[in-house]
């Protein structure tokens, strides 16, 4: 399987309430063994599922935000951000987790992962792709 | 044109796997080629084989194993997303120390690999979910 499709996972939802953040996490994971070309959307209420601090303590489940910063490990390196759906949400990026990557084509030096784009930004980010995964 | 198919919600409670199943039923009718579909999150509850929905009602399960049957289309279950919620092949049973299967004949349980795979594969991936 030599070919390289653009894929990009599209996360839509709060990380809690319900578990397609979690699922779409599992996906991302798993994907990344297939060696294509990945890139994460996260708009509307997605873009909790990247903020800092979270703490899972009092609701029973799995706090999986800390996976997000394994991705570069798994060469899964742009992650983009939409700022309307940040700022709409009261957030900035500075609520954000700090992940980064090591850039091994630029003598690993350590990069960040995060992008924060516009929403028409983001569109042309989708419609350059072949496979969009939608959660 | 070569589709795959994701369904991403859970039967009756949601159109999805209803509307996924007009979808793939039309394209093959048409020509078009459906090797597979693949049921993640509630989707998965499509596939047990004891849903038994009122007699007036369609058995998404039924229209499934039968369109698979005839038409060949691989419908594979994501694993990971089954087990949580309690579907399990013989194998799966057995392993995990249950009493009890449940897959519904047409279907197999396997890994999110198959949904990478599939997009890789077709021309184009349709999800059907929220």
């Amino acid at each position: 399987m030599s070919e390289t499709k653009k894929f990009l996972y599209v996360n839509r939802k709060a990380p809690y309430g319900t578990i397609y953040a979690l699922e779409s996490l599992e996906v991302v994971l798993i994907g990344a063994a297939f060696e294509q070309d990945v890139s994460l959307a996260f708009l509307d209420d997605g873009v909790f599922q990247l903020t800092k601090g979270q703490d899972t303590g009092g609701i029973g489940v799995k706090n999986f935000s800390p996976t997000f910063r394994a991705l570069g490990d798994y060469e899964v390196t742009k992650l983009y951000v939409e700022k309307e759906s940040l700022a709409e949400r009261g957030l900035t990026e500075g609520d954000l987790q700090e992940i980064t990557f090591e850039d091994e084509d630029d003598d690993y030096e350590e990069k960040p992962s995060i992008h924060l784009v516009s929403r028409s930004e983001m569109a042309d980010i989708m419609a350059d792709q072949d496979v969009v995964l939608s959660f | 044109m070569k589709f795959g198919v994701v369904i991403s919600e859970g039967p009756y409670t949601h159109q999805a796997a209803d509307s996924a199943y007009h979808f793939v039923k039309s394209a093959i009718a048409l020509g078009h080629e459906v090797p597979r579909v693949f049921f993640y999150h509630d989707g998965v509850n499509v596939s047990t084989r004891l849903s038994v929905p009122p007699q007036d009602e369609r058995n998404i399960q039924v229209n499934w194993t039968n369109l698979a049957k005839e038409h060949g289309v691989d419908l594979v279950v994501c694993i990971a997303a089954a087990q949580r919620r309690g579907l399990l092949d013989e194998n799966e049973a057995r392993r995990q120390g249950k009493d009890a299967d449940n897959i519904a004949e047409g279907f197999r349980i396997s890994g999110l690999g198959q949904l990478i795979e599939m997009g890789i594969q077709t021309d184009r991936l349709v999800t059907f979910g929220d």
